[in-house]
């Protein structure tokens, strides 16, 4: 009986948009869920500091390698604020990364396609931050206070981030022949990706239903691709790139734009761990933290050391 | 051109120079780092070293009728003027922390003496970049301290990087013919007075980190001159890539 009135409170609390803080009741499945919800962003921050991070060594001007590495720094410091949020629900970052090392926790799929060219910093920077940010803009307002509140200063960033990207497919638009068919090549091959980062349609989305009731989610994965889509092809035709989508036709009737079939199946092979670029990212991610093992460790001895007086 | 702006010229070079190459190596950790804070921690040093570096590099481009990419992108290996420990290989944690330590304890007296330069243009700059200097010491120190007095291993590790960069620590000091000129028109610092605050520095914090100060030995040279080590073309390689690939581009 008590559980029940528990949860009664509990959702009548989330029905009044009132935040949920980390010492205030929850079910056990709402912390599961923003813990699983949480660390999969978190670790999407920092396994996507990657195939950014490949082409800071190099990035074809001063300006754009400063600009390229202040941006990856942002997603460390995205990564740091969500871990954070994910340990006031009762777990440790240890045991978070653990669960990304061991392959029992996910990243954004979107991470597994490599970055092949200068034009693909543009790409990543206006589709995948761009979409990135059409999911999170909701999550500033989720019901757990601790992420809401990590998301307001993330989306702050994001924003900026996209219009960078845009800014060197813009300039690359403005280029040579060469520089127009390597941004043209970059939307070709991030479209799609993107457009699947919004998650399976609503029919087959598993976790859906229930975060929107604890309004954890605010928008459908659909509502939210469609959305991304409206907004994203007019900046295309504004640079004069083409969306490689055969489909793709504005609808009158729904003041929206139409378009093609998602390829599902690249999409869960993906996820299953069958992208170009999965096994890959996961070994960087693991050698860096076993490589820093002796480092940390360095760390903990000295602060105790510290700590127990044996060091003035 | 007469050959008092040629060694301003070489000597600007050298400080950018050396700035960038520290800062192109300390971005390669980017995404690699031991843990998330001293990630963020690497790439906002190498952050601070390329924004030096531009700072210089569009100060020669205005005496030079060159822009700061041309310089950064369009010389060769036996014009860039960095100390040979910029351009060595991140190795582990233990070289990096070593070879950063090392180095800002020299700019960080170097460039407190050249705000007083007679360059205002080189004052300005030395301003800013002083204060960014007095974090990456401590930062550098810090560490150096962690990993001497930590563990076993970490102890074993940071005495190795520290005595192995320690034969291009001589190069800092033994100066080329354009900062003896410089030094005559009162632009550059005087490298006599630097050395012992370097001594000073790297003597309290190696005995403070339970290290050991590594024996005299022979120290390695070039750099200044554009003598440099084998990393130094694979750096350059990947660095110019863009702007070799595809000339004269505005990206």
């Amino acid at each position: 009986m008590l559980r029940i009135d528990l949860e009664g409170h509990f959702q009548e609390k989330i029905d009044r948009e009132e935040r949920i803080e980390a010492k205030d009741w929850m079910p056990e499945a709402y912390r599961k869920t923003l813990i699983r919800q949480i660390s999969q962003h978190a670790h999407s921050e920092i396994v996507g500091m990657l195939p950014e991070g490949n082409w800071i060594s190099r990035a074809p001007s001063l300006k754009r390698k400063a600009i390229l590495l202040a941006k990856i720094q942002d997603e460390a410091g995205h990564g740091l604020y969500l871990y954070s949020a994910c340990e006031t629900l009762g777990i440790d970052r240890d045991e978070l990364l653990n669960e990304l090392h061991t392959g029992k926790a996910k990243y954004s799929s979107i991470f597994n396609y490599p970055a092949l060219t200068w034009a693909d910093m543009g790409a990543i920077g206006w589709l995948v931050d761009g979409a990135a940010i059409m999911n999170q803009i909701p999550l500033c307002r989720t019901s757990y206070g601790p992420y809401s509140r990590a998301m307001i200063r993330i989306c702050k960033e994001e924003s900026f981030h996209q219009r960078q990207g845009y800014e060197i497919m813009l300039t690359l638009s403005r280029g040579s022949t060469v520089q127009k068919n390597m941004a043209q090549d970059a939307l070709n091959r991030w479209w799609w990706p993107s457009i699947m980062m919004f998650g399976p349609n609503d029919s087959d989305s598993t976790h859906s239903a229930q975060s929107i009731k604890w309004k954890i989610k605010r928008f459908s994965n659909d509502e939210l691709r469609q959305r991304f889509i409206d907004m994203t092809v007019p900046q295309a035709e504004l640079i004069g790139l083409k969306i490689p989508d055969p489909d793709l036709k504005w609808n009158e009737e729904r003041k929206s734009y139409d378009f093609g079939k998602i390829n599902w199946d690249e999409f869960w092979n993906v996820v299953k761990g069958n992208g170009p670029c999965n096994k890959q990212r996961l070994r960087d991610r693991v050698k860096a933290h076993e490589d820093g093992a002796w480092v940390r460790d360095a760390a903990v001895a000295y602060a105790e050391k510290k700590r127990s007086g044996r060091v003035n | 051109m007469n050959i008092h702006s040629q060694h301003k010229i070489d000597y600007l070079l050298y400080l950018a120079d050396t700035a960038l190459i520290l800062g192109q190596r300390l971005g390669e950790w980017c995404g690699h780092g031991p843990v998330l804070e001293q990630d963020i921690a690497m790439t906002n040093i190498s952050l601070d070293y390329i924004g030096r570096s531009r700072l210089l590099y569009q100060y020669i481009a205005t005496l030079t009728e060159s822009d700061e990419d041309r310089l950064a992108f369009l010389r060769d290996e036996r014009e860039f003027k960095n100390v040979l420990l910029a351009e060595h290989p991140n190795v582990d944690f233990a070289y990096t922390v070593a070879r950063q330590f090392l180095l800002e304890a020299f700019h960080f007296p170097y460039y407190s003496e050249l705000k007083n330069s007679s360059d205002l243009q080189l004052a300005a700059i030395a301003e800013k970049t002083v204060k960014e200097t007095a974090y990456h010491l401590k930062w550098s120190a810090e560490w150096m301290i962690r990993l001497g007095d930590g563990t076993e291993i970490s102890h074993q590790k940071i005495q190795t990087a520290l005595n192995e960069l320690w034969s291009f620590t001589g190069e800092l000091f033994d100066p080329a013919d354009y900062e003896t000129f410089m030094l005559q028109e009162s632009i550059a610092p005087d490298l006599n007075s630097i050395n012992k605050s370097w001594k000073e520095k790297v003597q309290q914090v190696i005995s403070e980190a339970t290290l050991t100060m590594p024996e005299n030995q022979w120290m390695q040279s070039g750099g200044k001159q554009g003598i440099h080590t084998e990393a130094m073309g694979f750096i350059l390689t990947e660095m110019q890539y863009m702007q070799r690939s595809y000339p004269g581009l505005t990206w």
